[in-house]
């Protein structure tokens, strides 16, 4: 376990460096000249001059890259272009947020589909099965502002039981939960019957059953954790694509998150900010697979004989 | 023996490497096949037995080149086998056919049994294309089915059937040698019988040779001429049927033979029990591989790998390896410590 | 013969499957009796409905099999009654099962410990402690090397032997009265089988259980049973003691299993199979099951079921020949002898 963990670490490295690469060009594949851009258009050369010497823009590319690599690492992304404040004091404030939002959501994912999918699969072909089935495809067809829209219509204008927008106190998180959280929950749900009714079938559960053991626990103790093991995967990946597919959400919900951060400063062309916000979640989206690969370890020991 | 050497395999060795560690280096190897010799010549039928992780199958797909062996020479009818390209390689499988255990996962599903038949033929370019059609409602009925049903697809025929399909597949490219690779296994025994009939015939009608990889020693004692015996990737005892049957001389070969269930409730035979289970091909154990499990095992199996060797009261190229085959057959030898027990059935 | 005590008598078991509409018998009207602390052998190709049958016997077929008539009588009582909750606490305790495959039959995701004593808890109410040193005792019992340590690793842990040997342990866990083992020595080399055979027989003479062997192997039937019945297509065609059932078959077709099967004890000049195939389950001939392959078939034969009869001596035979309606050669001899003896 901990040489796979070390080997996973170790292969983190290259990947990372990749990310930075990709990130760091961001701003040089960009038409124009960056400093040009934060002189503005109409700046003096002078000027532009003066924000190249203080940029490090006349360094050779490696060395710039280099330079880049070590403020990121000590979370140091520069100053914003829009007001000169550090990008961190934008973004951090707003990374929470949407770390909330995103945990809050899976959260809520798991909570629904492995309850959906487990009864789904036990009750297979009855009547719970199908409605389940059907609300799961609809779940996962829908698209997510279309669902954070109507549930505003219906649960803040035409009940309101809930506020319509913002984020912080608990009548504001749920909408914004089930909004983001849905599509996944489908997705689980559908993953863990497959995977259920695929583990029911396994000469274990007979076994179980052959000794005397109730069938509510052939199906929790047996069955259930075998079949969790492809579901962690699937709730990792959602993990993932949550906290960088936040920005419908956040923007129907007028939540200040990082989705909306990121949306706005492209428009303003706020490089740094992009730049930071693009790599934090791709770091948060490696490290969930770090976690989840070694998670279906814990689950798996078979695979442990490497 | 005066015939034709057909098949001369030499210190084949098959091993598979394993990846291990922080950086995935090959830190081992599965010594499946270690350093095996033996001969086959044209129209016998040798089998080779053992139990899973003996190395047989193994064996027989590195003579194929299915998977690339790590050393050592094939000759099939003079030519050497492992120096060929591709192309040579491939009109050479026309000589050399392989049946495998599960017919129906070397069938193509998508494609009718004719369109398979026909393929072969194609690929080895055996009958003339106007011929073709005639040699598949031939070769159907050779083994046992309707011509018409040419036109069906692999699911449509029971196990028995396509174990059928599989045999006149193998036959449609005139081979010289058959591999046989737990070819009946999978298959009930009135319809093991069928297939193990129609297999003999056509030996007889055809001068075919056939290698078979069987771990059912009742079918490998009605099928075979001679017997290779593998115990952990290396060939423990060789000889002609009636010397391993009636004589085995190796530990191992009499305690494999002794734990066969006979079919005769008033039979008496005395059992060996090995103890615990074959060790592990990745670290096998020194001197005699059989050692850990051997009722005979002394200081010098541990030490010595036993050479395969003959007494003067064997014969028929009758050979094994251990170092105590004459001391144990004349009782000189007794069982050096309590691994296994001997009791009347 | 017949006056010993049977723990099971099994009496006109049905047991089908529902796919689409259809029915298919996969146990069709099968009757045999397990005398007590003895075994009894259920020997059949595949399709035979051998397998159903002793899962029946635990109701653990599950969708969309059903067992829709017969009864199951364990120790005169008849379990199709039971409740689900009775059955449980038959399942495991008074009767125990061991499967083919020993590679799957047991969870990955538990050590060997907790799933022996899941069975010790449910029926002994055994707590962890007590429950994890019965389960070292049992793997001693089943001849593991180190229990201790054993008991704490995980099934892929353990080679095919050895996870077999668990699943005895785990099955004999609260001392059963009966263990049905299916076909548990197929998935291994002969020298285990070896090994496991003999550990079942001499368990059984410890313990004084009862055995159901469920087998396609005449040679693991003839060393290890006392009784056989033969089945074909779902159906009992003979059940006789081990003895008369090789010395003296009389079905046609255990006369063909045992002519068609190649030995490792004698030479054979050639093997006489029995002509083609068994037939599909939902086009099950009209009369004799085996009619359409049997060498002796008759008009008789063809058109009309035979019944299960009683011939002597504790023999039961489900065929024409034996009977006062018989329509054939009336000196038809079944079986020879000297076609499987030894040719040397």
């Amino acid at each position: 376990m901990t040489t796979f963990i070390i080997r996973r670490l170790l292969q983190l490295i290259p990947v990372l460096i990749g990310v930075t690469i990709l990130v760091f060009s961001l701003m040089h594949l960009t038409p124009g000249n960056p400093a040009m851009i934060l002189a503005g258009e109409n700046a003096p050369d002078a000027t532009v001059q003066a924000i190249e010497q203080r940029l490090g823009l006349n360094d050779p590319l490696p060395i710039q890259y280099f330079n880049f690599l070590a403020d990121a690492i000590r979370l140091d992304f520069g100053v914003s272009m829009r007001d000169n404040l550090p990008v961190a004091d934008h973004v951090m404030p707003r990374f929470w947020v949407t770390l909330e939002l995103a945990i809050y959501s899976t959260i809520f994912s798991i909570f629904l589909g492995l309850i959906a999918g487990i009864v789904s699969a036990v009750r297979q072909y009855t009547i719970s099965d199908i409605s389940i089935m059907i609300v799961a495809l609809f779940g996962l067809s829908m698209p997510n502002f279309w669902l954070g829209l109507m549930l505003i219509q219906y649960f803040s204008i035409n009940l309101g039981w809930f506020d319509p927008t913002g984020w912080g106190s608990p009548n504001q998180l749920v909408l914004p939960i089930i909004t983001l959280g849905t599509a996944g929950a489908a997705i689980i749900a559908r993953m863990t019957r497959s995977s259920m009714l695929d583990v029911i079938q396994q000469d274990y559960i007979r076994t179980a059953r052959a000794k005397g053991v109730r069938e509510r626990y052939v199906v929790y103790k047996h069955a259930l954790k075998n079949a969790l093991i492809p579901v962690v995967t699937v709730i990792g990946l959602q993990f993932g694509a949550l906290l960088a597919g936040t920005v419908l959400t956040e923007t129907v919900f007028a939540i200040n998150g990082m989705g909306r951060l990121l949306i706005d400063s492209i428009q303003a062309r706020d490089f740094p900010v992009v730049q930071a916000c693009v790599l934090i979640i791709a770091v948060i989206f490696v490290l969930v697979n770090l976690i989840v690969d070694i998670s279906y370890r814990l689950l798996n020991k078979r695979i442990d004989l490497d | 023996m005066s015939q034709k050497e057909l098949l001369k395999i030499n210190n084949l060795k098959q091993y598979f490497p394993i990846k291990g560690g922080v950086f995935g280096r090959t830190v081992n190897n599965v010594k499946a096949v270690d350093d095996v010799t033996f001969t086959i010549y044209e129209g016998e039928t040798v089998s080779v037995v053992g139990e899973s992780g003996c190395g047989k199958s193994t064996t027989g797909r590195a003579i194929l080149r299915l998977d690339e062996p790590t050393a050592g020479e094939v000759e099939f009818d003079g030519t050497n086998v492992l120096g060929l390209n591709k192309k040579d390689m491939r009109k050479m499988r026309k000589d050399m056919q392989i049946i495998f255990q599960d017919p129906y996962a070397s069938l193509n599903p998508r494609q009718t049994v004719r369109q398979t038949l026909v393929e072969a033929m194609d690929i080895q370019n055996v009958v003339p294309k106007k011929d073709r059609a005639n040699r598949v409602s031939e070769l159907m009925e050779t083994v046992g089915l309707q011509p018409h049903q040419a036109d069906r697809f692999p699911h449509e025929f029971s196990g028995g059937q396509r174990q059928r399909i599989g045999i006149a597949r193998a036959l449609s490219v005139d081979p010289k040698l058959i591999i046989c690779d737990e070819a009946v296994s999978a298959l009930d025994v009135s319809i093991q019988a069928q297939v193990l009939n129609l297999l003999k015939k056509f030996q007889d009608e055809m001068n075919l040779t056939y290698l078979f990889i069987a771990h059912d020693l009742g079918v490998v004692r009605h099928i075979s001429d001679r017997i290779i015996v593998m115990y952990l990737g290396k060939i423990v005892e060789i000889g002609d049927k009636k010397s391993i049957f009636n004589n085995p001389q190796h530990p191992y070969t009499k305690a494999l033979l002794s734990a066969i269930p006979v079919p005769d409730p008033d039979k008496k035979t005395e059992r060996i029990f090995l103890q615990g289970d074959v060790p592990s091909p990745i670290d096998p154990p020194s001197g005699c591989r059989f050692h850990t499990r051997c009722p005979f095992a002394t200081e010098k199996c541990v030490e010595e790998t036993p050479e395969l060797r003959d007494e003067d009261y064997m014969d028929g190229g009758h050979q094994a390896a251990c170092h105590y085959i004459r001391e144990i057959e004349s009782g000189e030898h007794k069982p050096t410590r309590d691994t296994s027990k001997v009791r009347q059935v | 013969m017949k006056q010993e005590e049977n723990i099971l008598e099994v009496k006109d078991l049905r047991t089908s499957f529902f796919i689409e509409g259809e029915e298919v018998k996969a146990v069709d009207g099968v009757t045999f009796d397990v005398p007590k602390g003895q075994t009894l052998g259920i020997v059949g190709e595949s399709g035979s409905g051998k397998s159903i049958s002793a899962l029946s016997i635990l109701q653990l077929i599950g969708h969309p099999g059903k067992i829709v008539g017969g009864e199951i009588n364990f120790k005169g009582e008849n379990l199709l009654d039971f409740s689900e909750k009775q059955i449980r606490q038959i399942r495991g305790n008074k009767i125990s099962m061991i499967f083919q495959e020993p590679m799957t039959s047991l969870n990955p995701t538990y050590t060997v410990g907790q799933q022996i004593r899941e069975a010790l808890k449910i029926h002994q109410g055994l707590g962890k402690q007590k429950g994890t040193d019965k389960a070292i005792e049992l793997l001693e019992l089943v001849g593991i090397p180190s229990p201790q340590k054993r008991v704490t690793q995980y099934p892929f842990e353990l080679s095919g032997g050895m996870r077999q040997r668990v699943m005895i342990a785990m099955a004999l866990a609260c001392n059963p009265e009966l263990l049905i083992a299916d076909e548990p020595t197929t998935a291994l080399d002969v020298t285990i089988q070896a090994q496991i055979l003999e550990l079942i027989k001499e368990l059984q003479q410890e313990i004084g259980m009862s055995v159901i062997m469920i087998t396609h192997d005449l040679g693991v039937v003839a060393e290890t049973c006392d009784y056989v019945a033969v089945m074909y297509c779902g159906k009992v065609v003979e059940y006789a003691d081990v003895r008369t059932l090789f010395k003296n078959p009389r079905h046609p077709y255990t006369v063909g299993l045992l002519n068609s099967l190649p030995r490792s004890d004698v030479d054979q000049e050639e093997l006489i199979p029995i002509k083609g195939t068994v037939p599909p389950p939902h086009d099950m001939p009209e009369g004799c099951r085996f009619a359409p392959r049997c060498p002796f078939a008759t008009d008789l034969c063809h058109n009309h079921l035979p019944e299960l009869k009683d011939v002597g001596d504790g023999e039961q035979i489900r065929c024409w020949i034996y009977t006062d309606e018989w329509d054939g050669d009336p000196e038809v001899k079944v079986y020879e002898p000297e076609r499987t003896s030894e040719n040397k």
